[in-house]
C-alpha cells in the first residue's frame, strides 16, 4: 500500500480519555469535571487587542521567534514573577501553545535511542512526543504518599540516572501537586550529578494557592541544562488562541527554532497581539480568576473530606486527585459515575503510572455545577 | 487577603451562598462564618442583600431613570442635608455625590414614565436647593452591578479534554 502508517505512530495508542469524551457526549445532562481548560473567557482587553490587530490588517507572519515586542514583554514578565532571566532576542521562542514547544524541543534535542524520563502521572502528550521524536520514554512514577511530588529516590528507583532528559510539570496536571524550591533541590542535584537535561512545563505556574512558583531553572547550575515552557492558555484563559513559549540558553533556543521555523513558521499573529495585551494589562483579571479557582478548590476538598473520600491537598493547577472510594478500578468507577449520575471525571490511569486508583477532578467549572456534581458523587457512593 | 475580605468577595458574587458553602470556600468553620457575617452587618459594612432582576424579562413595567441634579449650598445647608432630604423618597434607589458638571447623580424607579416625571417635577425639582434636573430614561440595561444581562454563557468547551 502507498500510505503505510509509521511504526512510531502505530506504537502510540489513542488517548485514554477519548472513551470518556464519547460517553459524555452521548447525553446532555452531564456535568463534566473532566475539562482540562479554564471555564473563563480570555480577559476582554486581550480579546479586544486581537480584534484591533485584525482591524489593522495585521494578518501576516511574524518573525519565526515571535514578535520582538511580545518576547520583550515575556522576558520582563518571567523576571518579575519567577526571577527568570531570559534574553528576548536569543533565549525566547514564541510557539503555538506549549504543546508545540514541547514537541519541537523533543525533536531538537532527542537522537534515536535517547532516553527521556517522564514524571507521571503526566499530561498525556509527553510520552507520545518522546516516541514521535525517536526517543525512548522512561516512566518515573510519583506517589500519593509524597503528594505526587518528584523525589530523588523516585528518580533513582526508576533508573533515571541513565536518562538524557527529564520531563516534568509542576504545578501538575492531573494531580494538582506543586513543588517548592526546597523540594526541587534534590531533583536538581540528581540532574547535575547524572548530567540530565530538564524540560520543565510550567504552564500552570500562576495557578498556585499556597505558594509562589519556583522554576527549577532558578536553582544553582540548572539554567544551562533546562528548557522552561510556559504560555497563556491557563493563567489567561486563552487555550484556543494557542500561544506558548520556550525559554532556554541561546544555542538550544536556536535549535528549537530550527524545528519551529520549518514546522510552524510562526505562532498565530492574532494570538500574539492578544498575548502582548494580556501581559500588559490583565494582571487583575488573572488575580480574580486565581481567587475564584482557590475558592472552588477549597470547596471541592471540603466536600470530599465530608464524604470521607481520601484526597491529598492539591495546591496548584485546577485539579484535585482523590482516591477511588470503592474497590473498583478508576475506569470502572468513572464509567459508573458517568452512566448513573451524569458526572464526568477522568480516571487517573489515563495519565500514566501512579495515576491508577485515582480520579482527576477539574474545578474549572462554576460553583453551581461543582455543588451539584459533588451531591451526585455523594449519592453514587452511598448507594 | 483576610477571611473578611474573602467573605465580602463571595457575598458580592452571590449573596445566597449558604453558610456551609462559605465555610467550605474559606476554610473557616460555619460558626466563624456566622460570627464574621454578624460583625459585618452590625458594622454596616454589609448594608443589605438584593437580587439583580432583569425586569425586561418579566410582565411588570419598571421604568428607571438616571437624573442629574444641580444644587446650591448655603451656610446652613450642605450636600449631606440635601441628600438626606431627597434620599428619603422610596422612588430614589441610588443617590451619589459626583464630580463634574452636576452635583448629584440619582437613580429613580417608577411604574411608568408618567409616574417618574411626576415624581421629579413635584417632589425633587421643588426642593429649594435644587436648581436644575436633567432626566435620562433608561431604555435598555445591558449590565447591572457587574452582571451582564442577556449574556449567552453556554459552555462550548469539549466535555472532556486533557
Amino acid at each position: 500500500m502507498g500510505l503505510d502508517i509509521s511504526e512510531r505512530v502505530r506504537s502510540v495508542p489513542p488517548s485514554g480519555i477519548r472513551k470518556f469524551f464519547e460517553l459524555a457526549e452521548e447525553r446532555d445532562d452531564v456535568i463534566s469535571l473532566g475539562v482540562g481548560e479554564p471555564d473563563f473567557s480570555a480577559p476582554w482587553a486581550a480579546r479586544d487587542a486581537a480584534i484591533d490587530s485584525l482591524e489593522r490588517g495585521r494578518t501576516s507572519y511574524t518573525s519565526n521567534r515571535g514578535l520582538l515586542e511580545l518576547r520583550r514583554a515575556i522576558s520582563g514578565h518571567v523576571d518579575d514573577r519567577y526571577d527568570l532571566d531570559y534574553d528576548a532576542d536569543e533565549e525566547i521562542l514564541v510557539t503555538t501553545g506549549v504543546s508545540e514547544a514541547v514537541d519541537a524541543t523533543l525533536r531538537a534535542l532527542v537522537d534515536p535511542g535517547d532516553t527521556v524520563a517522564v514524571v507521571e502521572p503526566a499530561y498525556i502528550s509527553y510520552v507520545p512526543g518522546v516516541v514521535f521524536a525517536g526517543g525512548e520514554p522512561l516512566r518515573v512514577p510519583t506517589r500519593e504518599a509524597d503528594e505526587f511530588k518528584l523525589t530523588y529516590e523516585a528518580l533513582e528507583r526508576a533508573g533515571a540516572a541513565d536518562a538524557d532528559l527529564l520531563m516534568l510539570c509542576y504545578p501538575n496536571n492531573p494531580t494538582g501537586a506543586v513543588m517548592t524550591g526546597e523540594e526541587l533541590g534534590p531533583v536538581a542535584e540528581f540532574c547535575r550529578e547524572h548530567d540530565v537535561g530538564v524540560l520543565s512545563d510550567e504552564i500552570y505556574a500562576e495557578l498556585q494557592y499556597e505558594n509562589d512558583h519556583t522554576s527549577i531553572a532558578t536553582l544553582p547550575g540548572m539554567r544551562e541544562r533546562t528548557v522552561v515552557f510556559n504560555g497563556f492558555s491557563k493563567a489567561y484563559a486563552m487555550t484556543g488562541l494557542r500561544l506558548g513559549y520556550a525559554m532556554a540558553p541561546p544555542e538550544v533556543t536556536t535549535a528549537i527554532n530550527r524545528v519551529h521555523q520549518y514546522g510552524m513558521l510562526s505562532a498565530p499573529t492574532t494570538a500574539q497581539y492578544a498575548a502582548l495585551e494580556a501581559l500588559r494589562s490583565c494582571d487583575d483579571e488573572v488575580g480574580t480568576m486565581v481567587d475564584e479557582y482557590d475558592r472552588r478548590r477549597r470547596f471541592v476538598l471540603s466536600r470530599f473530606d465530608e464524604m470521607g473520600v481520601d484526597c491529598f491537598r492539591a495546591r496548584g493547577a485546577f485539579y484535585v486527585f482523590p482516591e477511588v472510594p470503592t474497590d473498583e478500578s478508576a475506569e470502572a468507577f468513572a464509567e459508573g459515575l458517568l452512566r448513573e449520575e451524569g458526572v464526568a471525571m477522568v480516571p487517573g490511569d489515563a495519565f500514566g503510572d501512579g495515576g491508577e486508583g485515582h480520579l482527576r477532578v477539574s474545578y474549572a467549572t462554576g460553583l453551581d455545577d461543582l455543588r451539584e456534581a459533588m451531591r451526585r458523587f455523594e449519592a453514587y457512593i452511598s448507594d | 487577603m483576610t477571611a473578611r475580605d474573602d467573605l465580602l468577595d463571595l457575598l458580592v458574587e452571590d449573596a445566597r451562598h449558604t453558610t456551609a458553602d462559605l465555610a467550605r470556600m474559606t476554610d473557616l468553620s460555619e460558626d466563624e462564618v456566622e460570627a464574621a457575617l454578624a460583625d459585618l452587618e452590625a458594622e454596616g459594612v454589609v448594608a443589605g442583600y438584593q437580587a439583580i432582576v432583569d425586569w425586561e424579562k418579566t410582565d411588570r413595567e419598571v421604568v428607571r431613570a438616571t437624573v442629574e441634579l444641580n444644587v446650591t449650598l448655603d451656610r446652613e445647608t450642605g450636600y449631606g442635608d440635601i441628600a438626606e432630604r431627597i434620599a428619603r423618597f422610596p422612588q430614589v434607589k441610588t443617590l451619589r455625590l459626583v464630580s463634574g458638571d452636576y452635583d448629584f447623580l440619582m437613580e429613580v424607579e417608577g411604574s411608568s414614565m408618567h409616574d417618574v416625571s411626576i415624581f421629579i417635577s413635584e417632589k425633587v425639582a421643588p426642593v429649594p436647593e435644587v436648581t436644575q434636573t436633567v432626566t435620562h430614561y433608561v431604555m435598555t440595561t445591558y449590565k447591572d452591578r457587574g452582571v451582564a444581562l442577556n449574556d449567552d454563557d453556554d459552555d462550548d468547551r469539549l466535555s472532556v479534554s486533557p
